[in-house]
């Protein structure tokens, strides 16, 4: 296929992704700030969102003052800023647009459907009650997106590079949510292990939908080593790091088969990333700093990325 | 369509093509009866049905190119436009006969240029018109074919007098139209449909993909690579483009989807360059590459000339096809006719008289209010004046206008186009048509039986472009 529509599926799948994912930074912002206020000790929540999401040098060249109505309205709904959701879905719209033809109905329905309810929905305007209404919109129609793409498209190169946008943007975006914790500062009287900490934790893993699973699987109250061992190593949890690269390594093996074998460092990188992840264990990662692997983790996602496109995409 | 123009003609009484002096026409009787047995009520639901069923397809379009805009979809009339077999048999070779010489032609301006030294067409008119490509000098095209899509769009004012009105020999655009046009009666009245021999149209883009495959370059060694080349998904055509792409089942490719090393063309694919072979070009010469042509073109592809000249590919059509539809030229093509073919022209053009000679300037001057003048090198009907329709102030402004700029004008007298029953809101009523048929030529020519006609839906109006009321129907040709 011409590398033009690749690259658009993939952009198209990462940009909807994106959507979704700052949807559920804003939420975590949104929630730890909440707590904060309700525990009488707000702290710098809104700054933190900004950071994780990486939307931070672009804020401050704007506004002098971290305000949780001036950050939510630049994640949300400022079109200078080109993660805000309503960036993403732009952008993603005009990646459709340019490959109609190798999308499905399906997707293009969900698609252009979302992007004009997304227009008409802040023509006129939100509250700041409305916020998290809206935040659990868009999370419906990336899913929405998602499973028609799942469902209608044909299961050949097409389909594997929009699923690698999927998965790569998932992995990067895992990897800033869990972030967030690291940049959110606990104020002096409130320690590590104390309340306002357990709900920064609770807000991470409810932004990847993934309270009652951490329940499930551990049987036990939160401890934030089992929170980033949840959402880093484990398999069973479908947004954690290991489990985006299994399907990056899958999809980039099943890649290399359509095209009669052809590999290159992006297959070598996916599994490299993938074997550490696989047979990490999450207390080597706290020795190391979770800060630290973090960034590490998404600097070479993103060097990932860049070979996808040098073998494929241009 | 973007090349479509406006017509005027004399109130006079207009060919009807289907009730002549002595009733209704064998080939329209079934319509006919249908018409009569209808019931209006009837008539006005399968109205409905058709406007709902072609605002499904034309939605279709209308996502190929933006969300939904309305004013994009053409209005679709019902009732077809019948030709029979004789008809049809005599379009047929006259539109073959035409696109033969207009192909001679042009090779023979880019060669020998032995039209010109016989002194048949002036030489300043060819040399120095905008559409000539002295980057053509001595290219010799695979099998010789310029033209390979030729859009010729007709008129008629008789039961045998036709009328070419204009050679479209750049990107003539239209032609999914009149397959969707086919498509949606097909659909909405099969039983009408089944009560004609109609000749099918569904095999165009079939025809098209072989006509294109037969003129890959001579060092193609396997099966040629084909592609579309759009300008993009902003371009009014789009629609068209992919449809095209779609149903012929190769690659729509943007300029910078190709890449030329070493004077082959490739395509950017994801499993590596791919080499390509023939590009059926819906891009004007201009654009097609920065190098050679505009440079500050975005939609081209840096290259592409040379790979051309070089023979490792050939552009459909060829460039420099321009210089055989410039209207000024127009009046040359029955010369060429005798000139290349020893033949008469089989159809007619319309008289026309170029302003840039002193006596049909005179003459033009004299009867501007009886006469059509445009724009030599306009098109969509823009700079031009309908004689019988402008008020005295218009009429003396344009005559400064022609007397400053004369060369730059054609005039010729309206015309009385023919009509057919078309749906309007008093019930049917006669409505002015055009017909552009569709003529391929490879290692041979290839027509479509049909084509698109356009029909002027307001009462009195004469004007087809769907710019300005215009809408189309189907084209039924009638196997005999």
């Amino acid at each position: 296929m011409l590398s033009r529509t690749a690259d658009s599926l993939y952009w198209l799948a990462r940009y909807v992704e994106r959507a979704e994912n700052t949807a559920r930074t804003v939420l975590v912002g949104h929630w730890m700030a909440s707590m904060a206020r309700s525990l009488g000790n707000p702290g710098n929540e809104w700054e933190s969102t900004l950071i994780a999401s990486g939307c931070a040098p672009g804020y401050r060249a704007k506004y002098a003052k971290v305000t949780p109505a001036s950050v939510v309205d630049y994640l949300v709904r400022d079109p200078e800023n080109l993660s805000s959701l309503i960036s993403c879905i732009e952008t993603a719209r005009r990646n459709a647009r340019a490959v109609r033809t190798a999308l499905t109905a399906d997707m293009w329905n969900a698609l252009n459907e979302t992007c004009l309810q997304m227009r008409q929905k802040l023509a006129s305007g939100f509250t700041p009650d409305q916020v998290s209404e809206m935040l659990e919109w868009v999370k419906q129609r990336s899913q929405l997106f998602n499973g028609s793409y799942a469902n209608t498209m044909l299961r050949n190169d097409a389909y594997y590079f929009t699923r690698l946008g999927t998965y790569i943007e998932r992995a990067d975006n895992t990897a800033r949510i869990l972030d967030v914790k690291y940049h959110v500062l606990l104020p002096q009287d409130a320690g590590v292990g104390g309340a306002l900490d357990y709900y920064q934790w609770q807000s991470i893993l409810r932004s990847v939908s993934g309270l009652r699973s951490y329940h499930w699987v551990y049987h036990e109250r939160l401890q934030h080593w089992r929170v980033a061992e949840l959402l880093i190593l484990r398999s069973e949890m479908p947004r954690s790091l290991v489990s985006c690269y299994d399907e990056i390594a899958r999809t980039l093996d099943l890649l290399a088969e359509a095209y009669a074998g052809k590999r290159g460092e992006c297959h070598r990188l996916a599994g490299e990333v993938f074997a550490r992840l696989r047979y990490g264990r999450i207390q080597d990662i706290f020795q190391q700093g979770l800060h630290e692997f973090l960034t590490e983790f998404i600097n070479r996602t993103m060097i990932l990325g860049d070979e996808i496109a040098s073998l494929y995409l241009i | 369509m973007s090349d479509g123009k406006a017509k005027t003609v004399m109130p006079v009484a207009a060919f009807d093509e289907m009730r002549g002096p002595e009733g209704c026409y064998a080939k329209y009787e079934a319509i006919r009866r249908w018409l009569e047995q209808t019931p209006p009520e009837t008539v006005v639901l399968k109205r409905a049905e058709a406007e709902l069923l072609f605002r499904r397809i034309g939605i279709t379009f209308a996502v190929y190119s933006e969300g939904g805009d309305p004013e994009r979809l053409i209005p679709f009339d019902i009732i077809p436009r019948v030709l029979d077999g004789e008809e049809w048999r005599l379009l047929s070779r006259g539109l073959t006969q035409r696109v033969r010489a207009i192909d001679a032609f042009l090779r023979d301006i880019y060669h020998g240029r032995e039209i010109l030294r016989a002194g048949k067409v002036p030489e300043r008119l060819i040399l120095h018109n905008e559409g000539f490509r002295p980057e053509m000098q001595d290219l010799d095209t695979p099998h010789g074919v310029y033209c390979h899509i030729a859009g010729i769009d007709l008129v008629r004012t008789g039961p045998d007098q036709f009328y070419v009105l204009e050679d479209n020999c750049r990107t003539p655009s239209g032609v999914s139209y009149m397959l969707e046009n086919r498509e949606a009666m097909m659909r909405l009245f099969p039983d009408l449909c089944a009560q004609h021999r109609l000749a099918p149209v569904a095999r165009y883009p079939e025809d098209l993909l072989e006509t294109l495959k037969s003129v890959a370059p001579v060092n193609c060694a396997s099966d040629p690579v084909v592609v579309l080349l759009t300008p993009g998904s902003y371009n009014s055509a789009y629609y068209e483009h992919s449809f095209l792409a779609d149903e012929m089942g190769i690659e729509l490719v943007e300029g910078a989807d190709l890449l030329v090393d070493d004077n082959i063309v490739y395509m950017r694919t994801t499993e590596g360059p791919r080499r390509v072979d023939v590009i059926y070009r819906r891009i004007d010469d201009d654009f097609i590459d920065p190098l050679a042509f505009r440079s500050e073109s975005v939609v081209g592809t840096a290259g592409l000339l040379n790979a051309y000249r070089a023979g490792n590919v050939t552009l459909a059509n060829a460039v420099g096809t321009g210089v055989a539809d410039d209207k000024a030229v127009y009046p040359y093509v029955p010369t060429m006719i005798r000139f290349y073919l020893g033949e008469e022209p089989i159809l007619q053009n319309v008289p026309t008289y170029s302003c840039g000679r002193a006596e049909d300037l005179g003459f033009v001057l004299d009867h501007l209010p009886e006469l059509v003048v445009k724009e030599a090198r306009g098109s969509g009907g823009y700079g031009m004046l309908v004689g019988p329709r402008a008020s005295a102030a218009e009429l003396s402004a344009f005559a400064e206008k022609l007397k400053a700029r004369p060369a730059d004008y054609i005039a010729q007298p309206t015309l009385a186009l023919s009509t057919c029953p078309t749906f309007v809101a008093s019930g049917v009523a006669p409505r002015h048509v055009d017909l552009r048929p569709f003529v391929l030529r490879g290692k041979e020519i290839r027509i479509v039986p049909g084509g698109l006609t356009r029909v002027a839906l307001r009462e009195g109006s004469l004007v087809v472009n769907s710019s300005q009321g215009g809408g189309t129907k189907d084209t039924w040709v009638l196997e005999s």
